[in-house]
């Protein structure tokens, strides 16, 4: 980053940038103390979740409007192969060269919470590079770009659920939440079920990362064996043997209503 | 078997490049004569248009009924597949260009992402005249290409969410 652009980021978020990590993880940890003591399980992320300063002025207040999802809403919409290439699950193939990094396989299986498969659906990835730089225009975080990695890719889900991209492990990457914020290495996913209702946004990521305690985003989902859902595992089986290394992460999503239909439950529709 | 869901995240700030793609607001080319926009803002809490945030709809065609075809992302022109999405632009105006919904109640269903905000949101955006009794949030309002709907995300006039009952 240039001195001048660095004095404009740091003027514009000059509260955030004032902000220490022992200050966000202090936050944390109270939300994370006063979660324990209520005893009460929650399963998803918090949209108020003030150590995201991001989320303070964008979370509804009101608590949401009870109803029983009725017509179109006990559908999703339909993909099929005229949407994917299947090329398109492979991101280290979109450019002349190999990027730089890691090659890596993630794959797993995509069901709802009765563990039936969601087939024939799409699942859509965005990633930074190895060095954690984003091909976005907003990204100013000064890694290399990688001429041979767009990040993005698209595949629908087999007549098992199963989904699979290979692509390179994407790096951690500073932000501007604090001061020396940065972000534990991720993958966003987007799905779909088989019901409106089951659309999800979330974000893959790796055992182990020491970046976890520390990240705003991952703890906003308050209960630690919710969070631990987004933890990719290791996978040998995975694995290929000078190719690349494998991840598993399977993917629940709920809020199933309607009765499977043969369209739902055939493999080759 | 019960199996526990997988939690939502942020669709953060770097999703423009990803999501978004050709004709993905287009679910009908707008010189279709039966072609409607439906367009609004997002805002946030302090009334500042939400700049990035992405807006999806899901709707019936004017029959009524719940489209089963395929091709949102590859549009041919002709198929009319119920869905599309908008990301809003610098002064947080999205807009889709579409059908009219139709069946006995019709309303766009709609799913709000947005960086900052930490799980996606669902909402309805009934005609006007369609909410059933009571329906406690606003609906749709018609202007002369179609239909304005609006998306606050906090405050005085917060667009009702929806939670849906759990089997
Ligand atoms: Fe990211």
């Amino acid at each position: 980053m240039t001195e001048l652009a660095a004095a404009a980021a740091s003027s514009a978020s000059s509260d955030a940038a004032s902000t220490s990590q022992a200050e966000i993880s202090a936050e944390i940890d109270a939300i994370a103390q006063e979660y324990d003591a209520a005893q009460v399980v929650e399963t998803d992320a918090r949209l108020d979740y003030p150590p995201y300063r991001s989320s303070i002025l964008r979370h509804p207040t009101k608590a949401p409007h009870q109803v029983d999802p009725e017509g179109i809403e006990l559908w999703a919409p339909v993909f099929g192969q005229r949407d994917v290439d299947p090329l398109e699950s492979d991101l280290t193939i979109q450019h002349r060269g190999e990027p730089v990094g890691e090659r890596m396989v993630v794959t797993g299986r995509v069901t709802d919470g009765a563990g039936r498969p969601v087939r024939h659906q799409l699942v859509e990835v965005w990633q930074a590079n190895a060095g954690g730089r984003y091909l976005h225009q907003r990204d100013q975080h000064p890694a290399a770009i990688d001429p041979n990695f767009t990040g993005t890719g698209r595949c629908l889900t087999d007549g098992d659920g199963t989904y699979r991209f290979t692509t390179i492990r994407p790096g951690p990457y500073p932000w501007r939440n604090h001061h020396n914020a940065w972000r534990p290495a991720h993958i966003h996913f987007s799905l779909f079920g088989t019901e409106f209702t089951q659309r999800l946004i979330t974000q893959m990521y790796f055992p182990g990362d020491p970046l976890f305690a520390l990240d705003p985003i991952y703890q906003s989902i308050v209960d630690p064996a919710a969070r631990a859902r987004l933890v990719a595992t290791y996978d040998h089986d995975v694995t290929t043997h000078e190719w690349a290394t494998g991840y598993r992460w399977d993917i629940v999503l709920t809020g199933s209503h309607r009765t499977p239909t043969d369209a739902d439950t055939e493999d080759d529709q | 078997m019960t199996l526990a869901p997988t939690p939502g995240q942020t669709v953060g700030p770097f999703f423009g490049y990803a999501l978004p793609y050709d004709g993905d607001s287009h679910l009908v080319p707008p010189t279709r004569p039966d072609a409607i926009r439906l367009h609004g803002r997002v805002y946030d809490g302090a009334g500042d248009p939400v700049p990035d945030a992405l807006i999806e709809v899901w709707q019936t065609g004017p029959d009524g009924a719940v489209p089963r075809a395929a091709g949102s992302l590859h549009r041919d022109g002709y198929t009319f597949t119920g869905w599309g999405r908008a990301a809003t632009d610098r002064t947080g105006h999205f807009q889709f260009t579409t059908l009219r919904p139709g069946g006995a109640t019709p309303y766009f269903a709609i799913t709000v992402f947005a960086r900052g905000l930490l799980d996606r949101l669902l909402t309805r955006a009934y005609l006007p005249g369609a909410a059933p009794e009571h329906w406690p949030g606003a609906t749709a309002r018609a202007d002369d290409r179609g239909f304005v709907f609006d998306i606050r995300l906090q405050g005085e006039d917060e667009t009702v969410f929806l939670a849906y009952a759990q089997d």
